[in-house]
């Protein structure tokens, strides 16, 4: 009897942890509003279907580079406008239809279609035609050179969709990744199982859900109690010590691509004013916006740039922090009084709270910022497309995305000329070395222009189980990449 | 003669409160439209983010159907009500019935649990305040009731977080896991629904008391008292049916406010409800989710209150009158 007992808990114990070890609750703070990266710029799609459930032509690997994905190889010809990929073949989709070239024109057509919803329809801007060579070859013509395209389509913005399926992907995505989409409770989770048609290596689990908690303190107590595994993008990082002092618990911290900047209108007084934008940058002491907004976490920036590319330089000497620098060109400017302007501020906690340590470090110079919250629809509103603000801080997280400073639209209204130059010419370089020159010179000027104040780069601060390894450190695309994560004793 | 004169008096009666119960539906819907519509903020710029091109937002716009003129809009948003089609959600792109339908599911039963719990503290501590009034009981009720009103009911929530699922584990921190498992969806709502009713049930345990008091002061009290009926009964019969009518009000309209309230708590808890659900929509400029679930707690409350006319109606004679 005992013996039996024995047996019994014993085997009970073991399915237990089988099922532990082959599934995983995943945390996060916002739900996608629908399931199709091609179709919205939510960072939450991607991050639920991004390498999990959809797959493109590349995709970027944990440290930012460019991988072979469903091409599994490419070659570009001499001047560097056409590139042909050969594809993978026995992929399938979810609903098993075959994968093959047809799909990629597909995709690619409809993401640059006169009515296209891209979000990101820049990326696919410069391609003149793609076209099908073989069912496993596909041939994409530029209409000039560039060396960024492997790059540009390893955006969640590029998965491949087929033409059956596109339509319902919001609500029912069948992509080709190792993942299946099972189930949608909208404001609770999202569930995904293990694709057993899978074309490429194995994973780990065998299901994975994601759920949706916004409140940091609801987070807090569930990462505590143990409903869910991890929380990649942990909302309170005031909490992280107590994790890192808990020997159940891993605290990730990495680098992102948010480059958070305290961004000003250039297109109108005062901050037309070359003087008057130094004089903001030099009134910031960067380290007390860290250490008092993101309690230590996050690295200080001279540029719009991220600090772990390679081509970044460190202009952090263009703009120390100075307040009686900042007062004399104040005084220069014609503002010996200072002046009074408005700092809008959405709602993650670096704008908030931040926002309330700059309004300090401005008014020890003369500046008088009148803080005003905003959510985000009326931040794209009224500062995004109404340019109704004076300052404003926002962290824009797209990879490599200097290129917004060429934008003549765009909300800062940058876009001086020479700038402008600086990016066509980088456009269709594909000399690695003539590039980091080109990347290296425009990081400098609007460095030296002051367009918008530096302020850090966001650092990603995760919670996991210590059990639980291979999740992502840094964040080179906004994605909870499952497909190398796996339960360890 | 007089019976019929008197039904058709409440005819007359019910069938004015129906017709004005109608246009506080039709003014509501033009308010809720008109407000909600003039929000700033473009629901597709919203989901494209600032990477978009202008051009991308246009064609988002034009197929969400948000380039049609507002009336035209605004017809098509009560056409499709009258027939129960709440129209698509813009970002979750499935349809508003569904998405509310869901959530129901959630803050129906939660309200109700919350009610019941609020229930069965207030009236027992209620009556014995009010039996016992000026007595250590009477003190100590007063003193904590007080207490539950004056408490956030999101600290009592993460004080019943910390306690029973950090430290104890006996039930879960939050979510919900669906009503296939009737034992862990209930589970998953005690702590919400204690956490909800705790304030509510300190307010209706001090109406119950100071309501009760007042009926023990009435002269048929005593008159009962005086022929004879025995204090249990007279407390039972007479004293609290009269009490229950300002309580019964009160329930009434806590189960309005329960219903779409619940929202600091269903955060506290990330229950999927309808006051996340709102709450949501509102900051992604999901505006006909916004305008469906705003219309149908309208509805809600409108013929609740037509119901309890009725009631009135039913119960009150001078109202026949």
């Amino acid at each position: 009897m005992k013996a039996l007992v024995a047996t019994l808990a014993a085997s009970l114990i073991a399915t237990t942890a089988m099922a532990q070890n082959t599934s995983i609750t995943i945390g996060m703070q916002l739900e996608p509003p629908n399931l199709d990266p091609t179709g919205g710029a939510a960072a939450a799609i991607d991050e639920v279907v991004y390498a999990n459930v959809f797959e493109g032509l590349t995709r970027f690997g944990s440290d930012g580079s460019v991988l072979p994905a469903l091409a599994s190889a490419w070659d570009i010809n001499d001047d560097g406008t056409v590139y042909t990929f050969t594809l993978r073949e026995g992929v399938t989709f979810h609903d098993g239809s075959d994968f093959d070239a047809d799909d990629v024109v597909f995709t690619l057509d409809r993401a640059r279609a006169e009515d296209s919803t891209n979000a990101q329809k820049a990326l696919f801007a410069g391609i003149e035609n793609v076209e099908a060579l073989a069912p496993n070859s596909v041939q994409i013509t530029l209409s000039s050179p560039s060396g960024n395209l492997p790059f540009n389509l390893a955006w969640g913005d590029a998965v491949i969709v087929a033409p059956e399926s596109a339509a319902g992907n919001a609500t029912n995505p069948i992509g080709t990744g190792p993942f299946v989409f099972s189930d949608w409770v909208q404001g609770d989770r999202v569930e995904l199982a293990a694709n057993p048609n899978y074309w490429g290596e194995p994973i780990a689990l065998e299901a994975a859900t994601f759920k949706f908690i916004s409140d940091p303190v609801a987070a807090f107590a569930a990462m505590m109690a143990g409903d869910v595994d991890a929380f990649p993008v942990f909302p309170a990082p005031e909490n992280l010590a107590q994790f890192d002092a808990d020997p159940r618990f891993n605290v990730i911290v990495g680098s992102t691509e948010g480059e958070t900047i305290l961004a000003m209108n250039n297109s109108a007084e005062p901050f037309a004013d070359p003087l008057v934008r130094e004089a903001v940058a030099l009134a910031i002491n960067r380290q007390e916006i860290i250490d008092g907004a993101m309690f230590g976490f996050g690295t200080p920036i001279g540029t719009h740039f991220a600090p772990h590319n390679p081509a970044y330089v460190d202009l952090l000497d263009r703009s120390p922090h100075d307040p009686d620098r900042a007062r004399e060109l104040l005084a220069q400017a014609g503002y010996a009084d200072g002046f009074t302007t408005t700092l809008k501020l959405p709602p993650p906690a670096y704008a908030r709270r931040g926002g309330e340590i700059i309004a300090a470090q401005l008014r020890a110079v003369g500046i008088e910022a009148e803080i005003e919250n905003v959510e985000w629809a009326q931040w794209l509103e009224q500062v995004f497309r109404g340019r109704d603000y004076g300052l404003t801080i926002v962290s824009h997280t797209e990879p490599m995305d200097i290129g917004i400073y060429a934008r003549e639209d765009y909300y800062f209204a940058y876009a001086r000329p020479a700038f402008v130059a600086l990016m066509d010419a980088l456009d269709v370089e594909t000399d690695e070395a003539a590039r980091v020159d080109l990347m290296q010179t425009a990081q400098e000027m609007i460095a030296d222009d002051y367009v918008n104040a530096y302020l850090f780069q966001l650092a990603k601060t995760g919670v996991a189980n210590a059990r639980i390894e291979g999740l992502w450190e840094n964040s080179p695309t906004q994605a909870i990449d499952l497909t190398g994560v796996r339960w360890v004793q | 003669m007089r019976a019929p004169r008197s039904g058709d008096q409440v005819l007359i009666y019910l069938g004015r409160r129906f017709v004005s119960l109608c246009l506080t539906l039709v003014v509501a819907s033009i308010l809720i439209f008109g407000i909600i519509e003039v929000l700033p903020g473009d629901p597709a710029a919203f989901m494209l983010g600032i990477n978009a091109q202008p051009e991308a937002v246009e064609a988002l716009r034009d197929q969400l159907g948000l380039n049609q003129s507002l009336i035209a809009r605004y017809f098509d948003w009560v056409g499709g009500l009258l027939i129960g089609d709440f129209g698509q959600s813009y970002t979750y792109r499935v349809p508003v019935a569904e998405l509310i339908g869901d959530r129901i599911w959630v803050s129906l039963p939660l309200a109700l649990y919350a009610l019941v719990l609020s229930t069965a503290i207030a009236f027992p501590i209620g009556i014995l305040a009010a039996l016992r009034r000026g007595g250590v009981a009477d003190y100590g009720v007063m003193g904590l009731t007080q207490l539950g009103i004056a408490i956030p009911n999101f600290w009592f929530a993460m004080f019943l977080v910390l306690i029973f699922a950090i430290q104890w584990r006996i039930f879960p921190a939050g979510g919900f896991v669906g009503w296939e498992d009737p034992v862990a969806g209930l589970m998953g709502l005690t702590l919400p629904a204690i956490a909800l009713a705790l304030p509510q049930a300190s307010i209706l345990a001090r109406i119950m008391r100071s309501a009760l008091i007042e009926t023990l002061d009435e002269d048929y009290i005593r008159t009962a008292r005086a022929k004879g009926q025995s204090r249990r009964g007279v407390i039972w019969h007479h004293a609290l049916r009269n009490a229950m009518i300002p309580v019964l009000t009160i329930i009434g309209l806590q189960f309005s406010f329960l219903l779409a309230g619940a929202i600091i708590i269903e955060n506290v808890f990330y229950l999927p409800g309808l006051g996340r659900l709102l709450f949501q929509a509102i900051t992604q400029r999901d505006l006909i989710v916004v305008e469906g679930a705003v219309m149908l707690l309208v509805f809600s409350v409108v013929v609740v209150t037509f119901a309890v006319d009725m009631a009135y109606a039913l119960v009150d004679p001078r109202l026949r009158r």
